[in-house]
C-alpha cells in the first residue's frame, strides 16, 4: 500500500507559486528523499500533507485517506520535524514534551527519557534558553515520541553538530528498520544519499525527476581532478568526459559513465595527486537545468 | 473540545487574568470609597457637574447619572470597569490564534491529531473561563465595596445584578469580534495595539454619539448596548440592543470558525 499518494497537487498563495502539479507516491517502509533548493516547494508539500495549508487543486492521500477530510485521524500516526523549530518559549523542555505526548494515546514516558538520553537533551531547561541546535533536538524527540508510522523530516540536520547528525541518522535508520516510513526533505545531497532509497527532485514548484538513488548517482557526473607532470588534456579523451580544463599541470574534468574507464587510464600514469568527487548539489541541479 | 489544549491555554493566560482581576478590584474598591464624600455633598457635587461642558458630561453619561445615589455612582465606576474588561477581552480575542501564528507555534499544535474546530473550541472555552474569573472577581469587588462604603444608603440589588450579569455578554462581544478581525487581517503584529484600538474605538463611538449626525454608528458598540447609565435609570436592559449585541457576537463566532477551518497557517519566510 502507498503510504503517501500525491496526485496533481497544486498550491498557490494568492498569485505566488507554492507547488504546481506535483505527483508522486511513497511505499510503506521507504525512506523517500525530497531534494530541491530553497523556495522550491519542499516545505509547502509537507505542510499540505499535514493540512496546515489547503491545496488549490489536486489531492493527496496519506495512509489511503484524504488529507483535507481526514486530517486529525491521519496525524495520529505522523511525526513532524519542521525545518524551523519554534516552541512555547516559557515552557520547560520536559513540560513541552509531556504536552506533546498528551495528544496521543500512549504512555510515552519511557520513550521520552530514552530519546532524550540518545539526543543528550537536558529536560529541565527552559525553551527560551536553548540554542538553535538544542531546540532542534527537542523537535526530534517531540517528533518521534509517540512512535509514529510516518515521519516528516524537513531539513532535519540544520543546526546539529556532526556527532549529533550521526546519532540522528542512526535513530532514523532504527525507526525505519521497525517499519517506519520516512519522508526526508533536504537541500543537502550527501545526507539524502546516506539515508534514502528513492529521491524526488523539485525545482520551482515542479517535480523534475523521481528516481532510485543508485540510478541518480550513476546518471551523474563525477568531478575528477588529476595532477601529474607533463600531463596533457588529451590523455583523457574518453567518451563521457566533458568540461576539460588545465591549470598548472592539473587537469579537471567532469565524467559521466563507468568510472573504471577513467581509473584504467589513470593507473598507467605517475601521479602526484588525484581526486574524484561527488558533484555538489548545485552541479546536480545544473544538470537538471540544462 | 480537547482538555489538553484547554489546560495549556488556561495556564498561559493565568497571570494576565490575575493582574486584570487585581487591577479591576482596586479600581472598583478605591473609586467607590469616595462615594461617602459625593453622597454627603450631593448638592455641591451636582452644582459642580453643571459647570462642566455639556458634551463632557454626555461623554461620561454624567447627565444621566445621579452621583449621590449608590447605583448612580456605581454606574460611573462600572463604565470604567467596562473599558478595562473590553481591553482584556479584545486582547484575548485578538491573541487567541494570532499569537500562536506570530510565535510560529501553530505548526506544533496543528500537526497534532486534533481538528481545527476542536482547537478553536478549546481555545475559546479557555479564554471564556479566564474572562469569567475576572467577571466573578468584579462581582465580589462590587458587592464588597458597596456594602463597605454605601454609608447605610439604600439601593436596588436587582439593578446591580442586571449590571453585573451584563459583563459576560459584554466580554463575549469583544472576544469574538477580536477573534474574527484577527482572522480577517493577514497578520496581527501587535495584539495590544489592536485590543486598545477596538476597546477605545467602541467606547468613543458611544461617548461621542450624535457627532455622526443621522448615522447611528453608536448602535454597533456594546458600550451603548449595555449602557450602565441606561440600565440604572430604567432598571432594565434595552432588550433590542442586548439582542443585537448577542447576535453580533454569534455571527462573529460563526465566521471565525468558518475562516479558521479554511485558514492557511503562515510559515517562516
Amino acid at each position: 500500500m502507498s503510504i503517501i499518494e500525491v496526485t496533481n497537487l497544486t498550491k498557490f498563495y494568492g498569485k505566488s507559486r507554492g507547488i504546481v502539479d506535483v505527483s508522486f507516491s511513497e511505499e510503506e517502509g521507504e525512506i523517500f528523499g525530497f531534494i530541491g533548493p530553497n523556495g522550491a516547494g519542499k516545505s509547502t508539500t509537507i505542510r499540505l500533507l499535514l493540512s496546515l495549508i489547503h491545496p488549490t487543486s489536486g489531492s493527496a492521500k496519506v495512509f489511503g485517506k484524504d488529507v483535507v477530510t481526514h486530517g486529525p485521524e491521519i496525524r495520529r500516526d505522523i511525526g513532524y520535524l519542521p525545518s524551523e523549530v519554534y516552541y512555547y518559549e516559557g515552557m520547560k523542555v520536559i513540560d513541552l514534551l509531556k504536552y506533546s505526548a498528551s495528544f496521543y494515546d500512549c504512555d510515552c514516558t519511557q520513550r521520552l527519557h530514552d530519546l532524550s538520553e540518545i539526543m543528550e537533551l537536558e529536560l529541565n531547561r527552559r525553551i527560551s534558553d536553548l540554542s538553535y541546535g538544542n531546540k532542534k533536538k527537542v523537535g526530534i524527540v517531540q517528533g518521534l515520541l509517540h512512535s509514529p508510522k510516518l515521519l516528516f523530516l524537513d531539513e532535519p540536520t540544520a543546526g546539529l553538530d556532526p556527532l549529533m547528525q550521526r546519532k540522528f541518522f542512526n535513530l532514523i535508520r532504527e525507526e525505519n528498520a521497525r517499519g517506519v516510513t520516512v519522508f526526508f526533505s533536504s537541500h543537502i545531497l550527501g545526507e539524502v544519499q546516506r539515508l534514502c532509497t528513492r529521491v524526488g527532485i523539485i525545482r520551482e514548484g515542479k517535480i523534475v525527476e523521481i528516481s532510485n538513488i543508485r540510478a541518480l548517482q550513476q546518471n551523474n557526473y563525477k568531478k575528477v581532478s588529476v595532477t601529474a607532470e607533463g600531463l596533457e588534456p588529451a590523455a583523457f579523451d574518453l567518451p563521457g568526459v566533458t568540461n576539460v580544463q588545465t591549470e598548472n599541470g592539473t587537469v579537471n574534468f567532469f565524467f559521466k559513465g563507468d568510472i573504471n574507464a577513467v581509473l584504467q587510464r589513470i593507473s598507467g600514469m605517475q601521479l602526484s595527486d588525484v581526486t574524484i568527487e561527488e558533484p555538489t548539489l548545485e552541479e546536480i541541479f545544473m544538470h537538471y537545468y540544462e | 473540545m480537547n482538555a489538553t489544549i484547554y489546560k495549556h491555554e488556561f495556564r498561559a493566560r493565568l497571570k494576565s487574568v490575575l493582574i486584570w482581576s487585581l487591577a479591576l478590584s482596586l479600581l472598583i474598591g478605591i473609586f467607590f470609597s469616595f462615594f461617602a464624600v459625593f453622597a454627603d455633598e450631593a448638592e455641591l457635587v451636582n452644582e459642580m457637574m453643571q459647570n462642566f461642558p455639556e458634551e463632557l458630561r454626555a461623554a461620561f453619561g454624567l447627565d444621566r447619572m445621579n452621583l449621590a445615589s449608590v447605583l448612580g455612582f456605581y454606574s460611573l465606576i462600572f463604565l470604567f470597569a467596562q473599558l478595562c474588561l473590553a481591553i482584556q477581552a479584545s486582547s484575548y480575542g485578538f491573541g487567541l490564534v494570532s499569537i500562536e501564528e506570530s510565535e510560529l507555534t501553530a505548526d506544533f499544535l496543528l500537526s497534532k491529531p486534533v481538528s481545527r474546530s476542536q482547537v478553536l473550541t478549546s481555545k475559546l472555552l479557555a479564554a471564556l473561563t479566564s474572562l469569567t474569573i475576572t467577571n466573578l472577581v468584579v462581582w465580589v469587588a462590587s458587592f464588597v465595596s458597596i456594602s463597605l462604603f454605601r454609608e447605610g444608603r439604600e439601593y436596588e440589588p436587582r439593578t446591580l445584578l442586571l449590571l453585573l450579569l451584563s459583563i459576560l455578554i459584554f466580554q463575549l462581544f469583544f472576544l469574538s469580534v477580536g477573534l474574527v478581525v484577527s482572522l480577517l487581517v493577514k497578520r496581527v503584529r501587535n495584539v495590544t495595539s489592536y485590543a486598545l484600538g477596538l476597546a477605545f474605538g467602541a467606547y468613543i463611538l458611544n461617548a461621542f454619539s450624535g457627532v455622526f449626525g443621522d448615522v447611528k454608528l453608536e448602535l454597533i458598540t456594546p458600550f451603548r448596548h449595555l449602557d450602565s447609565a441606561y440600565i440604572v435609570q430604567n432598571e432594565a436592559y434595552n432588550t433590542n440592543l442586548v439582542l443585537l449585541n448577542i447576535a453580533v457576537s454569534l455571527v462573529a463566532l460563526a465566521v471565525s470558525y468558518w475562516l479558521y477551518i479554511r485558514r492557511d497557517i503562515p510559515s517562516v519566510s
